[in-house]
C-alpha cells in the first residue's frame, strides 16, 4: 500500500514501531528473554545495585527487576492492547449499524452512548472496579465498559460520512445486501479512521491501567506489572529512590513509541496531511494535534 | 438566548435521571449480594442466611426495585446518601468534605491550566514552525508520555526530601498545594494548549483576517478578532476540563496523600463500602452533565449559530 | 497614465522552494479595469494578494510595485497599513467568510471607517446608511446589526461594495467577486461594480475565470497561466484575435458554450412562435 510506504519514509515512526515489535514479542515470548523468575525471592540481593547477573539490580524483595519488567510487559502493553481492540470491535459494531442504517436504530444507540458518556471515564473506571472488585481482568472490563461509547460515536460519523457516497446507493440500488456493502465497501474506507482513533487510544489506556494497577486496583502481588512496579517502589521512595527509575522510564518510552507511531499513522493514512515533500518540513507541523482530542475525553 | 437556556437545562433533566437511575442499579450489578458485604465489613464472624435476610430488611433491600430507587432517589437530593458500611458514619459525612477539598485542588489547578494553555497555544500559534513552537511542542509531547504519579513522586523526592522545601504530603499548608498543582497543570497543559494553537492556527488563515487588514484595521483589532474567535473554541474545553481533573485527580491524591474524593473513592473500593461509591459516581456524574449543560450555554452566548438549534 | 506599475514581481513559497508565480509585469491605467482571467492556481490571486502584501508569512515576494510612483514593497508594515482600505481596497470572493462570525457586520465596518476617518459610530452609521441604499440594499441599519451568517452571498458582496463606495480608494482589487454567486445576484453584482467605477471614476483590477463577466466589465485583460503571463492587452483584441494558444483555447471553449446557449434559445424561439 502506497500508505504504508509513506509510512516507512519517517524515520522516527519506524525506529517507534520496531521498538514496540521488540517488545510485543518480548512480552509473549517472556519466558525465553527474562533471565531470572520474577517472583523469586530473594533477601540477600534486596536492593542490589545492578551486576552482570542481574542487569537492572534487584527490588525490595531481591527479585530481579529486569525480569520483572519483561514480564511486565504482558499485563501493561499486551493485555491492553487486547482490551483496546475488544472496546474498538463493540464500538464498531454499534457505530457501524448506528452509522449505516440510520434512522430510529442510530437515534436509540446515540442515546445509550450519550448516556455512557455523561460518566466521567476514570469515574466509570472507578465505579466499575468497585462493584467488580480488583484485579486485572476487572480494570480491563471497566476499560471496554468505559471506551466503547467513544469509539462507538467516532466510528459512526465516519461511516456516516462514506454511506452517503454515490457508489454506496448504487450498490443498495443494485440489490446487493447490507451486510456485504458494509464488508466491501464501507470497511476498508473507515479502516484507516479506526486504526488512527484506536492507536491514539492506546498511549491513554497504558497511562491510565498502569495509573490503577498504581493505586493497588489492578494486578495484584505478587504479578509483575509497571505500575505495581511503581507503587512499591514508592515505598521505599525516601532510601531507594533507583527503583523507580525502570519500570518509569519503561512507561515512558512505550508510551512516547505509540505516540509517534500514531501520530505517523495519522499523517500517513490522511492524504490532507500531506504536502508534496513528504518527509519535509511542513509535514512535521502536523505532529500531535489530533492527540489532543483523544486524551481529553478520558 | 434565555429561552435557549431554559431549554438546555430541561434537557439535562432527563439525563440526570437517567444516571441517577444507572448509579443505583450499579450496585445491584455486583456479584456480590450487597447484604453479604455489609455483614463482611461488619467483621461479623459467621454469615448466617438469617443474618442476611436480618441486614436486608434493616437496609430496606426487600422492597420492590423501583420503591428502593424512589426512596434512594429522594434520600439523594436531600444530601442523604446512606451510611458507610465500614464506619456506619453517614456518607455525606465523609463525602462533603472530601469533595470539597478536592474543589480546592481542582479549581486551582484548573486556573493554571486555562492560563497557561491559553499562554502556550497563543504564543506557538503566532510562532508557528519557529523553534520556540517546535520545542514547546516536542517537549509537550514527552511531558504527556510521563505518567503524572511518576512526575509526582519524583518531584517529592527532588523537592521534598532532597531540597526540603516543600512538604511531602498532606494539605497542611498553602505549600502543599504547590506539587500538586504543578502536576496536575504539567499534565494537562500539554494536551490542552495543542487544541489552542491548532485553533487559532485555523483562524489565522481565515478570510476574514486578511479582509479586515485590507480594509486598513490596526494589527490589536485584528489580533483581538482572531482571539475571540479561537478562544470560543477553547471555552467550551476548558468547561469540561474542570469535571476531568475533578475525577482524574484519583493518583495523585493518593501520591500526595490529600484528604480528598479520589483518596476515599479509592479506599471505598479496596473495603467495597458500596455506598460510598454510589455516592462518588452519582456526585462526579452529575457534575459531569452540569458542567456540560454550562459549557453548551457559554458556547451558544458566544456562536450565534448555535442558537438556531433550539429557536 | 498608469496608477500602479508592477514589474518583475516574483512570488515563491520559503518552504518549499517553489515558486509561485514568476517575473510578472503588468500596467494599470488610472480609471481603466484590469482584468486577470486564468485558471485555479494560476497565480492570479497571490498577485494580487501581493500587491497589497497580505501573503502567508511563508510566502515571499520579489520585484517593483508601483503605486502612484512609490514603491510598495519598500514601504513598512505601518504606512502600508494606511494604504490599505484608503487607497487600495479589496473586495473577497466569499461574503461569508469575509467579516468576523462572532461580531455583527457593523463591528468591521466601524473599524475600519474609525482606523481611515476617525468617525464615531453615527458618523459611521449615517455614511455607510446612503452608501449602501445605493447598492439597493433595503434596510441598512438593520443589516448592520446582523451576523454574516445570516446574510446572503449577494448581500455581503454589496456591503463590501458599499465599504469601497464609502473609503473611494485609488484602486480596487476584486477577487473573483461573483464565483460564489448564482447568475442573478452574479448580474447584481457586476452592475454595482460598473456604477462604483462610473461614480467614483476609481481603476480596477478583476479577477475572474468567468469570460463573460470580464467581458461585460473590464477594459485590459490579463491571461494568466501557472505563474507566467501569457497574454495581455485590451478585450477586444485579445478576446477577437488571441495570439497564445492558451487563450486561444479559452476564448473557443467558452464561445462553444455561448454557441450552444444562443441555440438552444433560438429552437425555444421557434417553437414559442409555433
Amino acid at each position: 500500500m502506497r500508505n504504508l510506504r509513506n509510512l516507512s519514509q519517517d524515520k522516527l515512526a519506524m525506529a517507534s514501531l520496531s521498538f514496540i515489535v521488540v517488545m510485543i514479542a518480548a512480552g509473549v515470548l517472556a519466558p525465553l528473554f527474562a533471565p531470572h523468575d520474577p517472583e523469586e525471592v530473594n533477601m540477600k540481593l534486596r536492593y542490589a545495585s545492578a551486576s552482570w547477573s542481574y542487569l537492572l539490580g534487584n527490588d525490595h524483595l531481591g527479585r530481579c527487576v529486569l525480569s520483572r519488567l519483561i514480564y511486565g510487559i504482558r499485563p501493561s502493553v499486551l493485555w491492553v492492547l487486547v482490551a483496546l481492540l475488544a472496546s474498538v470491535l463493540l464500538g464498531a459494531i454499534v457505530g457501524f449499524i448506528s452509522g449505516y442504517f440510520k434512522g430510529k436504530t442510530d437515534a436509540i444507540l446515540m442515546r445509550v452512548c450519550d448516556i455512557m458518556l455523561s460518566f466521567p471515564g476514570y469515574v466509570m473506571t472507578l465505579a466499575v472496579v468497585g462493584i467488580l472488585g480488583a484485579g486485572l481482568e476487572n480494570i480491563l472490563i471497566a476499560f471496554v465498559v468505559m471506551k466503547w461509547a467513544w469509539f462507538a460515536r467516532v466510528i459512526r460519523t465516519s461511516v456516516m460520512q462514506y454511506s452517503e457516497m454515490d457508489y454506496v446507493k448504487f450498490a443498495r440500488a443494485s440489490g446487493v445486501s447490507h451486510l456485504r456493502i458494509i464488508h466491501k465497501h464501507i470497511v476498508p474506507v473507515t479502516f484507516s479512521d479506526i486504526a488512527v482513533i484506536s492507536s491514539s487510544s492506546i498511549c491513554s489506556m497504558i497511562l491510565q491501567i498502569s495509573g490503577l494497577s498504581f493505586l493497588g486496583l489492578g494486578v495484584q502481588a505478587p504479578q509483575a506489572e509497571w505500575g505495581m512496579m511503581l507503587n512499591e517502589a514508592r515505598e521505599v521512595m525516601f532510601s531507594r529512590p533507583e527503583l523507580m527509575l525502570a519500570p518509569g522510564l519503561a512507561i515512558v518510552l512505550v508510551v512516547s513509541a505509540f505516540n509517534f507511531l500514531s501520530d505517523a499513522l495519522q499523517v500517513a493514512l490522511d492524504p490532507k496531511l500531506m504536502t508534496s515533500k513528504p518527509g519535509g518540513k511542513l509535514r512535521g507541523r502536523k505532529r500531535g494535534e489530533q492527540v489532543a482530542y483523544e486524551y481529553i475525553g478520558s | 438566548m434565555g429561552s435557549f437556556i431554559v431549554k438546555r437545562i430541561l434537557l439535562a433533566i432527563p439525563l440526570l435521571l437517567i444516571i441517577s437511575f444507572l448509579t443505583f442499579v450499579l450496585i445491584n450489578l455486583s456479584p456480590l449480594d450487597p447484604a453479604v458485604v455489609v455483614l463482611q465489613a461488619q467483621e461479623v464472624p459467621q454469615i448466617t442466611d438469617e443474618l442476611v435476610t436480618q441486614t436486608k430488611a434493616e437496609l430496606g433491600m426487600d422492597q420492590p426495585f423501583l420503591i428502593q430507587y424512589g426512596n434512594w432517589l429522594l434520600a439523594c437530593l436531600q444530601l442523604d446518601f446512606g451510611e458507610s458500611y465500614v464506619t456506619g458514619n453517614s456518607v455525606w459525612s465523609m463525602i462533603g468534605p472530601a469533595f470539597v477539598n478536592t474543589l480546592k485542588l481542582t479549581l486551582i489547578s484548573s486556573v493554571f491550566i486555562i492560563l497557561f494553555s491559553i499562554l502556550l497555544g497563543v504564543v506557538c500559534a503566532m510562532r508557528e514552525g519557529k523553534t520556540m513552537d517546535k520545542s514547546v511542542r516536542g517537549f509537550s509531547f514527552l511531558l504527556t508520555a510521563i505518567p503524572s504519579y511518576w512526575l509526582a513522586a519524583m518531584l517529592i523526592w527532588y523537592f521534598s526530601v532532597k531540597l526540603d522545601l516543600l512538604p511531602t504530603s498532606g494539605m497542611d499548608s498553602a505549600q502543599s498545594y504547590i506539587l500538586p498543582v504543578i502536576v496536575i497543570t504539567v499534565s494537562y497543559v500539554g494536551i490542552y494548549f495543542r487544541s489552542v494553537r491548532s485553533s487559532m492556527l485555523n483562524n489565522l488563515n481565515e478570510d476574514y483576517v486578511l479582509y479586515a487588514r485590507a480594509s486598513g484595521i490596526p494589527e490589536r483589532k485584528v489580533t483581538l478578532h482572531i482571539l475571540r474567535n479561537s478562544l470560543q473554541v477553547s471555552v467550551s474545553i476548558f468547561c469540561m476540563a474542570i469535571p476531568i481533573v475533578l475525577g482524574s485527580t484519583v493518583v495523585i491524591e493518593n501520591v500526595f496523600a490529600w484528604p480528598g474524593l479520589g483518596r476515599l473513592s479509592v479506599r471505598s473500593i479496596l473495603s467495597r463500602d458500596f455506598p460510598i461509591i454510589q455516592a462518588y459516581v452519582l456526585i462526579l456524574a452529575v457534575t459531569f452533565v452540569l458542567f456540560n449543560t454550562l459549557s453548551d450555554i457559554v458556547n451558544a452566548a458566544l456562536n450565534p449559530k448555535l442558537r438556531k438549534e433550539f429557536e | 497614465m498608469n496608477i500602479l506599475e508592477v514589474e518583475q514581481l516574483r512570488i515563491w513559497d520559503a518552504l518549499t522552494e517553489e515558486v509561485i508565480v514568476h517575473n510578472s509585469s503588468f500596467q494599470l491605467k488610472q480609471g481603466q479595469c484590469l482584468a486577470i482571467v486564468g485558471e485555479s492556481g494560476s497565480g492570479k490571486s497571490m498577485t494580487c494578494r501581493s500587491i497589497m502584501r497580505l501573503n502567508k508569512p511563508a510566502i515571499r515576494q520579489s520585484g517593483r510595485i508601483l503605486f502612484q510612483g512609490e514603491d510598495l514593497n519598500k514601504l513598512t508594515e505601518q504606512e502600508m497599513r494606511k494604504r490599505r482600505g484608503r487607497n487600495l481596497c479589496m473586495i473577497l470572493q466569499n461574503g461569508m467568510g469575509a467579516f468576523d462570525p462572532s461580531c455583527v457586520i457593523g463591528v468591521h465596518l466601524r473599524e475600519t471607517l474609525q482606523a481611515h476617518y476617525g468617525w464615531n459610530a453615527k458618523e459611521v452609521e449615517k455614511n455607510m446608511k446612503s452608501a449602501m441604499e445605493r447598492v439597493m440594499l433595503r434596510n441598512p441599519v438593520d443589516i448592520m446589526n446582523q451576523y454574516p451568517h445570516q446574510l446572503s452571498g449577494g448581500m455581503l458582496q454589496r456591503i463590501m461594495i458599499a465599504l469601497a463606495l464609502v473609503l473611494e480608494p485609488d484602486v480596487i482589487i476584486a477577487d473573483e467577486p461573483t464565483t460564489a454567486l448564482d447568475t442573478i445576484s452574479q448580474y447584481e453584482v457586476v452592475e454595482q461594480l460598473i456604477q462604483l467605477r462610473k461614480r467614483m471614476g476609481c481603476s480596477m483590477i478583476f479577477i475572474s475565470h468567468d469570460l463573460g463577466v470580464v467581458r461585460k466589465i473590464a477594459d485590459d485583460v490579463l491571461v494568466m497561466k501557472d505563474g507566467h503571463i501569457v497574454e495581455s492587452g485590451s478585450i477586444h483584441s485579445v478576446f477577437s484575435k488571441p495570439q497564445h494558444p492558451y487563450t486561444q483555447f479559452l476564448v473557443s471553449t467558452r464561445r462553444e458554450l455561448s454557441n450552444h446557449f444562443r441555440q438552444l434559445m433560438q429552437e425555444e424561439q421557434h417553437i414559442a412562435k409555433r
